[in-house]
């Protein structure tokens, strides 16, 4: 499979994005620079975490009208798969390829820390590889990872299983302490409709090798890279 | 004649004045002023330190560059190369703390980025004033906010420091910000500005108004006005260095420059002044091209304004076209300035005038250096003399204490607000004795730490400074890491003060004593004089930062204990010496007594014995012991356990228990083996002489420590845990009013 990670001005997790694809999951993987207007025949589009644009006026807010997320959209109406990282997530969000926003942590400060995650819906392109319940050990590091969405949108997301990871503890409940930023019902990561388009908070890109702490994030890159 | 106040406002003296008009051949003007008032500000000049740093040791093996540039440079094999650096932003934080921290991290990383290196990791050294005051809280609050903000958005993880709590850091807290880059050899780039008629160009950001005569404000005292210094503190914009460290580094792999350096303190002077200065060479600029934020900006403000994310390239001119199209690409402005020219000499322009004409080398290299006299300090008297320190009737309350106490309790708080794993290098997270970074593509792996007890140095400075370097070693030894290279950051007062200079010539000659008994170069470093406010200094503060390598990432070693049954054994000599600890402090509110001894010798013998063990794969874990001594370190052990695992230790009588307990006798670690390797780790530290002993084994779930089998504490873990994770947030809870 081809992989493109998406450079924005100010992404941080773009060269960590590319190792895990290349170099740690074998795959064809090249950069996107944002001011092109040229997917360049990948079959996966990855928006990476970081800083996008400084997170000025909100996270991914001016990322969003960067040239290449016309071709982005495109991309992912035609049903081509899209993951987004952290800021890339909040990118999705403001492009609105996925429904919700995403609100300063609850404690108000910025957070880094691993967090455990419980995996709600395996029957995904990206989840494939895993088992329902499944508890992940992956990191989180941001300061605006509180995800709303109002009541009927979180309702349809709920009622369709749209949800892909809570925040869980060791046991996989999702309580009120696993909850670190204080999501919404806890959710760490959703998928859209069509199933095609994936955002998740922490950073899988972190959990892919044991020597850094946690390999649990491989499981998502193998599901991307294996039939469905 | 000058107007005596002007002079004073510049932070010169009328002998410097003087040595100014006979340099230049004449009075200066105002801009001229307030050039040379930038550049020999202590900050800039080190005009009172540089005598005494000439004894610091700086060659060896592997050193591509030592002090003297933005940068200290490091070969460590297979073509790669480390850039390293530690700078101080002390003044500014007090002033205003979350601006005050975010550009000290922004200028450091700005001093490894322009050699070539991209900055993979940063650590940082803070005190603060007791945490009791909502003013100190505020400072840390703002300081940690700060560091956060611009090293997480510049995707630089902050992966290790320390930080200290004392009365004397209330008023001038210190805010030391260490970076460390990659590069590759042959591929390091100079502030050269080489070539006659080559361009120069400024790079970045738009200058503004913000941080004039910043680099002068940090070389005096505080008084009773430092709230009105709040323009000196300069304003950060991480994504616009982000963009910036992305330029350079693309400039610099087309190689297309000549020559750059980052316009820091002293700002567009500096850089303009010392790249000809380097070369040989002279420079003409015109500020009018000078990209302004602000309009009607005097050519005093233009050049003295210490706006960051700027940098200054020179270029042949054929290249400047492609230099321009890659800042542009980052949407940064490049734009052609001025010159190199012949003759040696700074030309200025502003309105078709001449309004700066001087020999650069009269800005750069002629500052006076100053051999100010020096009161030798104080031996300090043993605590006991001077008065009895009783033994305290619940051992147990008082380890309490020590765990809960801000030095030593949990620091999860502060770096929790720091991204500590971007780049997906970081293997061993913060809470460690150092940072561990891979090098991918390698089996390699960096270590680093920062390290320095100002109390110790306080009482003895001498002592204080040769700890600070044995004690940032032993950290490394613990994780497995051979130290390559040192750079020093010496915090300390007013040099004008005997006794402060004093403090300095010992501290600096113990670092050296140090560093050579360890076989370490000195690559670079800063020093911050003037930390006092109203005549009150701190105490003296050498902060060393050390890189080692590890040589294989298999072979890396984390402080908790890892299996039940373990063999704990201590490696060293428990002395009990109490003077200068934080038991001392603590406990019985003194600060007082004789640091503990260092031995090196003996220290590296110790430090040899775990590397040695580690790389042979022998150890479960190591930790050395510091503050708070041999309880503390056995606890923080279990802390850092995956299994949470407690100790059952048994120790020799002949120590009154608490000096057992908490005493601070240097050259200790305290490491863990599966019960059958304990022959093989004796061996190698009999052969070395150094003591070692089994004093446990790993299990249950309570810290016991005993002396000849009468119990001294008994604490479960989880709830020694909880107090010392509990300890720091306590002070930042949203209260309800």
């Amino acid at each position: 499979m081809k992989f493109g990670v998406v450079v924005f001005p100010g992404s941080n997790c773009d060269a960590d994005t590319l190792h895990a694809f290349r170099v740690v999951m074998g795959q064809a993987t090249r950069f996107l620079w944002h001011k092109d207007h040229d997917l360049r025949s990948v079959d996966c589009v990855v928006l990476p975490g970081g800083f996008s644009y400084g997170d000025y006026l909100r996270s991914g807010a001016i990322a969003r009208f960067s040239p290449l997320m016309r071709e982005v959209r495109e991309f992912a109406d035609r049903g081509g798969l899209v993951l987004g990282i952290c800021n890339g997530f909040q990118v999705l969000l403001e492009l609105g390829l996925l429904p919700g926003a995403m609100l300063r942590n609850k404690n108000l400060k910025f957070l880094c820390r691993y967090v455990t995650l419980r995996l709600e819906n395996e029957r995904t392109r990206f989840t494939h590889q895993g088992r329902k319940g499944q508890v992940l050990r992956i990191p989180i590091a941001h300061f605006d990872g509180n995800y709303y969405a109002p009541p009927e949108t979180l309702r349809e997301i709920e009622d369709h299983g749209r949800v892909v990871f809570r925040y869980a503890d060791a046991e996989g409940r999702p309580t009120e302490e696993a909850n670190v930023n204080g999501s919404l019902h806890n959710i760490a990561g959703l998928i859209n409709a069509r199933g095609n388009v994936l955002g998740m908070m922490p950073h899988p890109e972190r959990a892919a090798e044991p020597l850094l702490g946690s390999a649990d994030g491989r499981m998502i890159f193998e599901s991307m890279i294996s039939k469905f | 004649m000058i107007d005596p106040k002007i002079l004073a406002n510049h932070n010169l003296t009328p002998g410097e004045y003087d040595l100014i008009v006979s340099l230049i051949g004449r009075e200066p003007n105002l801009t001229e002023l307030g050039v040379f008032s930038a550049m020999w500000s202590e900050h800039c000049s080190y005009k009172s330190s540089k005598f005494y740093l000439k004894q610091l040791p700086t060659k060896g093996q592997g050193v591509v560059q030592g002090p003297g540039e933005n940068a200290g440079i490091i070969d460590i094999g297979d073509g790669q190369l480390i850039v390293f650096k530690i700078e101080s932003h002390n003044h500014p934080s007090y002033i205003e703390p979350f601006q005050g921290a975010a550009t000290g991290v922004g200028g450091i990383l700005r001093d490894i980025f322009t050699m070539g290196a991209r900055p993979i990791a940063l650590l940082d050294s803070l005190r603060f004033g007791p945490l009791d005051s909502p003013k100190n809280r505020s400072i840390m609050e703002g300081v940690v906010s700060g560091i956060s903000s611009y090293g997480n958005s510049i995707g630089v993880p902050t992966v290790g420091g320390e930080i200290y709590f004392g009365e004397n850091y209330a008023l001038n807290p210190l805010v030391n910000v260490f970076c460390l880059g990659l590069a590759e050899k042959d591929k390091i780039f100079y502030a050269k500005a080489e070539g006659i008629g080559n361009a120069v160009l400024y790079v970045g950001s738009k200058t503004g108004r913000d941080g004039i005569h910043g680099a002068t404000m940090a070389s005096a005292e505080f008084g009773k006005e430092t709230e009105h210094k709040r323009p000196n503190v300069q304003v950060g914009d991480p994504f616009k260095e982000k963009l910036l460290v992305e330029a350079c580094l693309e400039v610099m792999d087309k190689g297309v420059i000549v020559g750059i350096q980052d316009m820091g303190a002293a700002g567009l002077t500096c850089s303009a002044a010392e790249m000809p200065a380097k070369s040989g060479t002279g420079i003409e600029i015109d500020l009018d091209l000078v990209p302004q934020r602000e309009e009607g900006m005097t050519p005093y403000e233009i050049l003295l304004s210490e706006s960051q994310e700027r940098m200054l390239i020179v270029a042949r001119p054929d290249k400047v076209g492609e230099v321009r199209e890659i800042f542009a690409k980052w949407d940064l402005d490049a734009v052609e300035i001025g010159r190199v020219i012949e003759g040696g000499r700074m030309k200025v322009r502003f309105h078709g005038e001449i309004v700066v004409d001087v020999p650069v080398s009269a800005v750069v290299d002629l500052c006076p250096v100053y051999k100010r006299p020096v009161a030798p300090p104080a031996p300090p008297q043993a605590a006991s003399d001077v008065a009895p320190i009783p033994v305290p009737d619940d051992l147990g309350a008082v380890f309490g204490r020590l765990l809960a106490s801000p030095t030593i309790a949990n620091k999860e708080w502060v770096f929790r607000q720091y991204d500590h794993m971007v780049q997906t290098n970081t293997m061993v997270l913060p809470g460690a004795d150092a940072a561990v970074l891979r090098l991918k593509g390698s089996r390699k792996a960096l270590a680093v730490s920062l390290d320095g007890n100002s109390l110790y140095a306080q009482l003895d400075p001498r002592t204080g400074g040769k700890i600070a370097v044995a004690e940032a070693c032993r950290n490394l030894a613990c994780v497995g890491a051979r130290p390559v290279g040192v750079t020093n950051c010496l915090n300390f007062g007013n040099p004008e003060k005997p006794e402060v200079m004093g403090q300095f010539k010992e501290a600096v000659a113990g670092l050296s004593e140090a560093c050579l008994a360890f076989e370490i170069p000195v690559t670079g470093g800063n020093v911050s004089f003037y930390n006092d406010t109203e005549g009150a200094s701190i105490y003296p503060t050498p902060v060393l930062g050390v890189v080692g390598l590890v040589k294989d990432i298999d072979r890396v070693v984390t402080p908790g204990f890892k299996r039940e049954d373990d063999a704990v054994v201590l490696l060293g000599t428990c002395t009990g010496e109490l003077g200068g600890s934080e038991y001392l402090k603590v406990a019985h509110g003194r600060e007082d007594g004789i640091p503990p001894a260092i031995d090196l010798a003996k220290e590296r013998a110790v430090q040899e014995t775990c590397l040695e063990a580690a790389e042979s794969g022998l150890l479960a874990s190591a930790h050395d012991l510091s503050e708070g001594g041999l309880a503390v370190a056995a606890a923080e052990s279990a802390f850092a356990s995956p299994g949470r695992f407690g100790c059952r230790l048994d120790l020799d009588g002949g120590l009154r228990p608490d000096a057992l307990l908490f005493g601070e006798a240097q050259s200790r670690i305290l490491v863990t083996v599966g019960p059958a390797a304990v022959p093989a780790l004796l061996a190698i530290a009999a052969k070395r002489g150094v003591p070692a002993a089994v004093v446990g084994e790993v299990g249950g779930a309570a810290i016991r420590i005993a002396q000849k089998g009468a119990v001294l504490i008994d604490v479960p873990v989880d709830a020694a845990r909880a107090a010392w994770m509990d300890a720091i947030p306590a002070y930042f809870k949203i209260r309800e009013r």
